[in-house]
Order: structure tokens, then sequence, then C-alpha cells
């Protein structure tokens, strides 16, 4: 009789599981570090500008990542975000233009963007379409759309209250004022994902539907309603963009679908869905920022930046698989080792 | 489900030759956006007559010479169930490679810089390769990384330098201007790497391995297809399209820079889903891809023609792409039921 | 018309003698045989769980045998892969064969061997000319033009079946064909078997049916909990004989049910149809009782019990819970209504693998775990860790994600799940599959407590012994009707196996 070997007896894995539970730890003590040698080696990093500049400029990444985060946990994806922006930025424009009140510009700003999430939404869990394909779709709809509304002007008179106080600072600190609103919908959204039943099912959700469906998710449903979640943030961040800028335009944000995308995946969530955390995602998001703004105070070109970016998505996927491959690989070893004296 | 069936039943293919003309018919996914191309063209022409002048033939014909390539490479990576978002990057970093070699040595043969573009275009469509087959992560998420990385070094070699169509030989510029037969030269090379990549992919025992992995991944390892070794050079494949494209974009277009071919790559996955390629894989040809290239490009152009606002144009492209995906998702539905039906029978 | 009996035995084409093969605890095939000669129809049989699949996976290459003697046309075998096992002349025919939906029949077939001309361009002319070549040789009419995706499952086959021939497959082993075709279907596959055995290929056909084995095979070996038990001539055994040899176990060595007091009926279910799935399903189960779904696999067990619960559409019928009508397509309303599921794949449906034993314990109730609408961390570590407790989970800790729990703690926590929503009926398909021993007769004694608490059970399950030690009733399924409703005191294997596998009623045409 064979030696009955047992495979499930924990090699390397629970270590490395638990490796990547603090995935979050990790990324927060990367975001601190990075921080620190900054403010060490550059002297003018560690002043209120420096907050001001950073936070403003993530602000619009930030923001979008939020419902990204929850969708890519879903186990679908969004890329029609800066397009659902750039609507809502020239519709802002024609509307301003055209004489209406902010306030009921930015009403209908964001009803536009929940009409582009809702027909999202539509597509992807009514019709049950690959969101990939749907949102390349509605990415160029949207983006089209936004065309049509404004065509190649732009509209920069936009009253200079809104404008200064979308730039505003708290007192001395240089965190801007908006930054309280974008953190609340941080808080929002990481309570929904990380405490609330709602969230409990969308990891549920994204690691297999079917499980989801026994424990009495609604798929169809749930889907649906983060996809209005995605368009109205979306139009939120284009609504900021504009005064920001104070320019509408239709080609607002465009491209940052891809960057919302990067930030999200770096943060730790995985493209397969079922797992990922606001925390992380947070972090990466201000990673990226911080990294991007000491190198441009060192003079480092901005468009070169992007290599960061990059290379910090990639080197986040792709390391932890080959450490886990070399893991496997090692233990496959052992346990063939174990196994041949018996074998024929 | 079975019990009513042990009539003696007859063969349940009806194989006249009508029946199987229509079946291959209705599986030709390149059918629609022929058909959408047509009916685009001629409307346009009865609209206005200008449409089809010699020179607007030749736009129309130059406009989507670097679409189509890319399309075709983006196909053939889509059809093994992957995505390359590289290629607007590849294109920006061969296009300025053009720029440079022309401006260092204006003397230089058109088929080296031809071949440079290539090859520098093969091993980052390499790298990418690489990245997805040996380290297991989803091409989306590699490729997002690597769009930005080839974009960067594009920016870091390039600065604030551009080259513009007099730092390049005439004879090089002359390519996106002379005709053959009334076709230009690089609208020829397109059409080329078309028929080409049309017959690897329907008539090459790699090229079916493609469809293959792309239907059924697990299976196509299971019947001993080498998958690594033909997603990887899916990925070659491309990244030397991407290469070729961005060279004769350097021809084509007046200046190179920084920023050559940003954004360009959910367009080209654009055309090619327009085109019929089912972005799982599996299915689609890059002769649809193709058609699917002229379809997106010739739009804007008999836009104009007609005297619709410009501005409708990508509004126009988006609701394309959407219609492309939900008839595909409805023909599925449609067999579904079919086959439901049958199983009652 | 069985050549081979009268001459001398044809020569062995095939032998896989005492091979073992065990995945982790579960030791699948413990002593598994088989020979195969040229030019017949061999069958093997055995319950569900007796080892017939993992047999011909490790024929097929996919697993290898921990140890075994392995010969292919007398030469040592071992397969490293599946690749090598076709090169050595076998082929496999699955139940659903996999085939490549976007190609061609005739691509299918010469997938990676295509017909190539002087330029190595495929020469597809030749290629379907090869195809429709085939197929007339089997007698069967397929055009091989047409795309694969589509084509029905007994069409499927004779494409697999095809591409065996065109690789001058010497071994052919079918895994339960006939499960899912219709009676012509099944008489066409059976004449393309009985041609190609009398051009002299060695043919295992795996099947539960009887009269399909009688009247196909040649021989017959049967095998029982992992082990080889014995092989007949066809022609000198009969069904009571082998049906004896399947079942010949006692089956009080596993945990019997506690007998509680039957009480109210809990779930009814009247006229439960879902066209071309199931039909006219009639089902009572009361509180204290445990009611076994038995049947072969594909016999609808599981479609009904997750229409039941309202994962899939139902066509007709109605579903009440102490008395309640319980809406369609919606597990929601069936959990708050005291529905329990726990389905057959653990780690795909039972539970997130990603996530912790704690989040997995309290996923099911996590809408009354909310206090305001949120949920606490304190409050629902509180409540995984008294089910998970009361289940006794070997866990290093509640945040362990249960990925790293092994097979049996992993259904525990399935358990520990649905009994914190406190059902007043709890569905379990295949309760203790893929368990080792120990901690499957734990589960059997945590049902049968269950049962002591007055929950109504309905439990799903292919192991004939476990159904016959738990279920004080026994309904048994055959191609998506009831086919018999058997009380425990009748309930004997021989009588759950004929229901079961009866003949099928054929109309006459």
């Amino acid at each position: 009789m064979s030696t009955i070997v047992s495979p499930e007896k924990k090699a390397a894995r629970p270590r490395w599981q638990n490796a990547l539970l603090s995935r979050d730890a990790v990324m927060v003590a990367i975001l601190i570090a990075t921080i620190i040698t900054a403010s060490a080696m550059l002297p003018r990093f560690a002043s209120p500008l420096t907050v001001g500049f950073l936070l403003i400029d993530v602000i619009p990444v930030l923001l979008i990542a939020m419902p990204m985060t929850l969708v890519i946990i879903a186990g679908e994806i969004d890329l029609s975000v800066a397009s659902t922006a750039g609507l809502t930025s020239a519709l802002m424009g024609v509307l301003w233009q055209s004489g209406q009140s902010m306030v009921t510009i930015v009403v209908l700003g964001l009803i536009a963007g929940l009409l582009c999430g809702a027909l999202n939404g539509l597509l992807v869990a009514g019709l049950g379409l690959p969101s990939l394909a749907v949102t390349i779709g509605t990415l160029a709809l949207y983006r089209g759309l936004a065309l049509v509304t404004i065509g190649d002007d732009a509209v920069a008179d936009f009253p200079v209250e809104a404008t200064s106080f979308v730039t505003s600072k708290i007192g001395a600190t240089g965190i801007p004022v908006v930054m309280i609103g974008a953190l609340l919908i941080v808080l929002a959204y990481a309570v929904v994902l990380h405490m609330t039943p709602f969230g409990r099912g969308l990891f549920a959700l994204g690691f297999s539907t079917e499980a989801a469906k026994f424990v009495g998710v609604k798929v169809d449903r749930t889907k649906f309603w983060l996809f209005v979640g995605t368009g109205v943030v979306s139009a939120l961040a284009g609504i900021f963009w504009t005064l920001r800028y104070s320019s509408a335009r239709s080609d607002n944000a465009s491209g940052l679908e891809l960057a919302v995308v990067a930030a999200v995946l770096l943060g730790g969530v995985s493209i397969f869905g079922g797992r990922g955390t606001i925390l992380g995602v947070v972090s990466a998001v201000l990673l990226i920022g911080t990294v991007n703004y000491g190198l441009r105070l060192e003079r480092v070109s901005d468009v070169v930046l992007i290599i960061v970016t990059g290379a910090l998505l990639i080197i986040s996927v792709v390391g932890p698989r080959i450490a886990e491959g070399v893991a496997t690989r090692w233990r496959g070893r052992r346990l063939r080792a174990r196994v041949s004296p018996t074998s024929s | 489900m079975s019990n009513l069936t042990a009539t003696a039943e007859p063969t349940e293919q009806d194989s006249t030759w009508a029946a199987r003309a229509f079946e291959s018919l209705r599986h030709m996914r390149e059918l629609p956006v022929l058909a959408a191309l047509v009916v685009l063209i001629v409307v346009t022409y009865a609209v206005n007559p200008l449409f089809l002048s010699p020179q607007g033939v030749k736009d129309l014909m130059l406009n989507s010479t670097i679409v189509v390539i890319l399309a075709v490479g983006q196909a053939m990576v889509i059809i093994t169930r992957n995505v390359d978002l590289s290629i607007g990057s590849i294109v920006g970093l061969t296009a300025f490679l053009t720029g440079t070699l022309f401006s260092g040595n204006p003397d230089l043969p058109i088929a080296v810089v031809l071949v440079a573009g290539i090859l520098l275009g093969g091993a980052l469509g390499m790298f990418n390769g690489l990245l997805v087959t040996l380290a297991g992560v989803p091409a989306l998420v590699i490729t997002l990384g690597t769009l930005y990385i080839f974009r960067g070094l594009n920016n870091a070699w390039a600065g604030g330098t551009q080259y513009f169509a007099d730092d390049r030989p005439q004879a090089f510029g002359n390519l996106s201007v002379q005709t053959v037969l009334g076709i230009p030269i690089i609208t020829l090379i397109a059409v080329a790497v078309v028929l080409v990549a049309g017959l690897v992919m329907a008539r090459t025992r790699p090229g079916r391995d493609l469809y293959a992995i792309g239907s059924d991944p697990d299976a196509a390892k299971l019947f001993g297809i080498p998958t690594t070794q033909r997603v990887l050079s899916a990925f070659v494949v491309n990244g030397m399209l991407a290469g070729l494209a961005g060279v004769l974009y350097a021809s084509r277009f007046n200046s190179v820079g920084a920023t050559t071919g940003t954004g360009i790559e959910l367009d080209i996955v654009a055309a090619a889903v327009v085109g019929g390629v089912a972005i799982f894989g599996g299915s689609g040809s890059v002769v649809g891809a193709a058609f699917g290239a002229v379809l997106l490009t010739t739009i804007t152009s008999a836009l104009t023609a007609v005297r619709v606002d410009k501005f409708w144009q990508q509004a126009i492209v988006g609701v394309l792409i959407l219609a492309a995906i939900i008839i595909d998702r409805l023909v599925a539905m449609r067999n579904e039921r079919k086959l439901r039906a049958e199983a009652q029978r | 018309m069985t050549s081979n009996h009268e001459a001398a035995p044809a020569p062995v084409v095939l032998e896989l003698r005492n091979a073992v093969k065990s995945f982790g605890a579960v030791v699948a095939v413990s002593d598994g045989t088989i020979e195969l000669r040229e030019g017949e129809i061999h069958a093997l049989i055995g319950e569900n769980g007796a080892g017939k699949s993992t047999m011909v996976k490790i024929l097929a290459g996919v697993h290898r045998p921990d140890v075994a003697t392995f010969q292919v046309a007398g030469e040592d075998a071992s397969f490293r892969n599946v690749g090598d096992s076709k090169a050595a002349g076998i082929s496999v025919i699955y139940q659903e064969p996999t085939l490549f939906p976007d190609l061609t029949v005739a691509e299918n077939i010469f997938i990676g061997r295509q017909p190539v001309n002087r330029l190595r361009l495929i020469d597809r002319r030749r290629m379907r000319r090869d195809a429709a070549a085939l197929f007339a040789e089997l007698g069967v009419d397929l055009d091989p033009h047409r795309i694969a995706d589509g084509l029905s499952i007994a069409d499927q086959q004779l494409i697999e079946i095809a591409k065996a021939i065109s690789m001058d497959a010497r071994v052919l082993v079918m895994d339960e064909p006939t499960a899912a075709l219709s009676g012509a279907e099944v008489d066409r596959l059976f004449t393309v078997a009985r041609r190609l055995r009398d051009q002299g290929v060695g043919i295992l056909f795996i099947s539960h049916r009887f009269e399909e084995i009688f009247a196909l095979t040649d021989r017959i070996t049967v095998m029982r909990d992992g082990a080889y038990v014995s092989t007949h001539q066809t022609a000198e055994t009969t069904e009571a004989e082998v049906v004896r040899e399947m079942v010949g176990r006692s089956v009080d060595q596993l945990f019997p049910k506690e007998p509680a007091p039957i009480g109210e009926p809990v779930l009814e279910v009247t006229g439960l149809t879902r066209r071309g799935i199931f039909s006219d399903i009639n089902l009572v189960v009361r509180s204290g009782e445990i009611v076994g779904l038995a049947g072969l696999v594909g016999a609808g067990r599981t479609e009904v019990a997750r229409a039941v619960f309202g994962i899939d559409r139902y066509d007709d019928g109605s579903v009440t819970l102490n008395g309640t009508p319980i809406p369609p397509h919606d597990p929601q309303a069936s959990i708050d209504a005291g529905i329990a599921f726990v389905p057959e794949d653990r780690r795909k449906q039972g539970l997130v693998m990603d996530l912790s034993v704690a989040r997995n314990a309290t996923l099911a109730v996590r809408r009354e775990l909310a206090r305001m609408g949120l949920i606490s961390a304190s409050h629902e570590r509180e409540v995984a860790e008294e089910w998970t407790d009361r289940l006794q989970v070997k866990t290093s800790s509640q945040s362990a994600p249960v990925s790293t729990l092994s097979g049996g703690n992993q259904q525990k926590v399935v358990l520990a799940k649905w009994l914190a929503t406190e059902p007043s009926l709890l569905i379990i398909d295949e309760p203790t599959r893929g368990i080792d021993v120990g901690t499957k007769s734990e589960v059997h004694r945590l049902i049968s407590d269950l049962a002591g608490r007055g929950i109504a059970i309905l439990m799903i399950s292919s192991e004939l012994p476990e159904v016959l030690g738990m279920a004080d009733r026994v309904v048994v399924m055959r191609e998506g009707r009831v086919s018999e409703v058997i009380d425990r005191s009748d309930a004997v294997p021989e009588a759950v196996m004929r229901a079961a596998t009866a003949a099928r009623e054929e109309v006459p045409a």
C-alpha cells in the first residue's frame, strides 16, 4: 500500500495568505516611508503648499477610484468614467452659458452622471453583456455626447466664488476644503464596502456569482446600482475638474479611466474580483500622487512620471505571482521527493 | 427529455446546399460590419457624390491604413482571450524612433527604418507577452501597466523634441502620397498585412490554435496545443504590427513626438469588436477587424460629406460598438433558446 | 454476434492492475483493476463513488496513480499527461465532451493535425473530405462544415469518436456516454460502438443502465469502494448478481440516524416543473424527518433543490414552507422564510474562499447582523465563534481565510453559516463529498442531531449507504421525475438501485 501523502498540510500557504491579507499594511507602510523619504530629501516637500497641491491633484482619481473599487471587487469594470466626467463638464459649460444657476447646473450634472451609470448598469446587469466591452462603447458614446453638447468650445467664465471655493484651503494647513467632501465620499464607500451587508455580498459576488446567489445576493440589482454609483461619482469628479480649472471642455479628464483602474489594482484589488479594500486603494492613490509630486519637485518631467504608475502596477501584480510560483514549485519538488520511493 | 424520441428519427442535419450556405453565412461574423460599411458608403455617395471622388477615396484609404494594421494585430491578441492596451504607446515609441533615425541619417534606406520599427515593436510586444504568459496575470492589467511604462519611456526619450515632415526624406513621405493603381503605398502595405494575417489565421495550424486557445484555454492545453508559445507569438506579432504602424504614422502625419498615438488603444479594441471579434476570444477574424477599422474611420468622412455635425461622429461610434455587442448577444440568446427547444423535443 | 466467445480470447490491449490513487486523505481508488481485450466492449460498473471516474482519468492521463501496474499493448505505460495517453492509442469520450465551440466540426476533429499542403496551408477541402469519410465510416450524417457551437451532446460525442478513429485509437473509453442521450441517439451510438469493436478496437463502457450494459457489452467488471470486485462474461451473469456485488456492503458501518419525533409537514412541493429538466415533482418533508433524495447523477435532484430554494426559475408548480408559499426565484426570501441550502460544490458555491472563516460563517445572516445598517466586527466575530464552536471547526483563527482549512472543516463552516440562520428546513446536497472518514461521521451525527431538534432535512446524496443510513424516507428520481418513494423499512440497496436505473419507458412508435 502506498503512503498517503496529504498535500493539504500547510506548507508555505498560510504564511503566504497572511502576507496577502496584510497587503494593506504594506501599502500604508510604503506610503509613509515614501512621505518620510521625500520630506527628508526634498527641502520644499514638507510644506502646506505640498499638501495643498498634492491633495487637490489626486481628488479626481481618488473620487472615481471609490466606486471603481466596488465595481472591480464585484467582478466587473467601468471604463466610461472619464467620459462621464467629460460629459458632465461639457453640460456644465453649456448650462452656465445659458444662464442657469450654479445649483441647477450641479444637480443636472449629477443627474447626467446617474443616467450614464444607469445605462451601463442596464446593459451589463439587464442584458448580461460583458462590462469591459460595454463600457468601451459607452466611453466613446459619452465622450461623443460631450462633443455634441459643447463642440470645440471651452467655457471658462465660471463665477470666481465657485472656482475659488474649490481651490480654497482650510486655514494654514494647506488642506483643500473640498478634501472634506472627498473624504466623506471615501468614508461612505469604506463603510458600504466593509461594514454593510451589501458590501459583504459584493465580495461573494466577485468570488463567484453562484456563491453570491446562494446567500441571497440579488446579482443583477446589485450590479446595476454599482454602475449608477460610478456614474454619479464620476459626474462629481467632472464638476470638480471643471471648477478647479475653471474650464468646461469636451475633452476634460480624458484618459483618466486607465489612471483610476491602475490605482485601484495597485491598491490590491483583484482584477478577477472578490478581493480588495478601500484602505489599500486610498494608499495607492496617495502613493502615486506623492511619488509624482516629489519627482516633479525634482524637476523630473511630468510626462515621464507615468513610468512610475506603470511599473508599480506591474510589480504589484507580477511580484506576488512569481513568489507564489516559486513557493509552489519548491513545495512540489519536496512532495515528489517524498512520494517517489513508493511509486513504481 | 428523451422518452418521446424513440421513433426512428431521420438525421438531424438538413444537409441541403441552401441550408448549409445559410448556416455558414449565419456564422460569418464579418457580415454585419461589411453590410454596414456598404450601406454607409452607398448612402453617403447618394447624398454627396463628391464622397467618392478620387481624392475622397484616397483620403478614406489613407485615414484607414494605420487603424487597420493595428486592428489586425489587436484582433489576433483578442482572439486568444487577451488584450493589448499598450499599442498606442508602442506606436508612439516606434514613430519617434523613425523620426530620430531619419534626422540622424537622412540617407538611411527606408527598408532599414521599417525593419528597425518592426523589431522595436516586436520586442515591446514580447515584453508584454512574457509578462502575461509567465506570470499568469491578466493581459488587461499587464498591458495597462506597460501602456504607462512605454509612454513614459517615449516621453523621457523625446522630451520636448518633435520631428516634422521636413526632417524626413522626401521618398519616405511619398509612401503616403504616391499611389499604385490609385491606392496609396502605405495602404497597399496595410492590405498586404490583412491578407497575410487573414491567411495565417484561417489556414495555418498556429493560426487555428489561436482560435482554440481563445475558445477554451484549458481544453487547448489538454489537446496539447503549446498555449504559452502561441499566446506569446500573438503578442509579438501584434507588437510588430504596432511597430509597422508607428513607422507608417511618421510617414503619414506631419509631426511625431512624445504624445504620438496616445489614447488610440480603446479605439482599436472598439474597431475589432465592431468587426465581429468577440471580446472574450475564440471567434471573429482579422479581416472583420479590418472592416471594423475601415467602418469607424469612414464614418468620420461620411458624416462630413453629408454635412452632419462632425461632433456627432464619436457618439455614433459609441452607438456602433454597443450595437455590435448587443447584436452578438441577441444571436447567442436565440441560439441558446433553439438549443433548449431541441433538448425538450 | 460476439465473435470472441468460441475462439481463443483476443490479445489484451490494456491492463491496469492494483491501482491506488488518493487525494489528500481521501482514497479514491484503493485497488483498481481492469483488463481490456482487442475487439471487446467491456463494461465498468459500480455505485457513484466506487472509483470509476478516477480509473477513467488514470487511463486518460489526467491523474497519475500513486501505485499501479499499467500496460498498454504489452508495454509498460506511465502517462505524465493527456498527450501520453493519446499517443499510446487511448481515446476518452466523456459524458459531456469538450469541443471548441467556435471551430468547425472538421477542425475539432483535426485540431493541431490538420492536413496541410506544400505551403503548410491547411487543406480545408481535404480536411472536410476526411471528416466526411470518418462520418461515413461511422454511418452518421454530420456536416463537417458547421460550427461546433450548438451541437447536441450526442453529435459532440460522435465527433469525439471520429477524432479517436482518425488518431487510430486502439482503446476507446466511454464515460457514461448515454446519460444525456435520447433513445434514438443511444441506438446510433451503439451501432457505432459495435462497428468499432468488429474492427478490433477495445471499448471500455461506463454506464449505470443495466439494459444497455446487457445489450451491448461482452464482459463486465464490477468495482466497489475504490476496489476491484469481479469480472464476468456478460452472457453468463445476471443483473441481480452484479447489483449485489456493487452494493454488497453492510450499511450499519455508517452512523445511523437517531430516532426523532416526526411532526408537521415543513416543506411541501407540488407539481414542480422546469421544462426539459424535471417535471411534476411532489415532495413533503416533515419536521424532524430526513428525506433522502437519491438517483443517478443527472437525474435532476440538484436542479429540483435549486428551484425550491429559488436559485433557478421553474415553469410550474408551487413550494410552501410551514404552509406559507415561497416566492419563486428569490433565494433571499427563501432564507428569510427559514430555508437553508448547503450546496454540492463547496469551493464555488458554498464558500467564498478568499474570505475569512468569520465572514463566511456570517454571510447568510449578514442582514440580521447589521445594527442600523452597519455590521460591527466584534458582533460578527461573536456570532461566528458561537456557531463555529458548536460545530467544532478547527481553525487557527476566525480571521484565517477559509481556504486554509481542510475539506471537512470547510464543510462545517458551510453548515455553521446556514445553522446561524436558524432554519426550519435544511437542504443539503452531497453532505460528505470529498471529506475524510472521521469528519464524515461527525457530519452525519450533526445532521441527525439537527433532525432531533425538529429541523426538516432534505438530503441529496449519491452515496447509497449514506442515504440508507440516514433517511427516514428515500425519494428516488430518474430522468427528471420521481420514480419511487421508499420507506426506511423497505429501503434496501437493491430497491433504490432498481428505482434509479430502471429501463426508460419507451413510447412505442
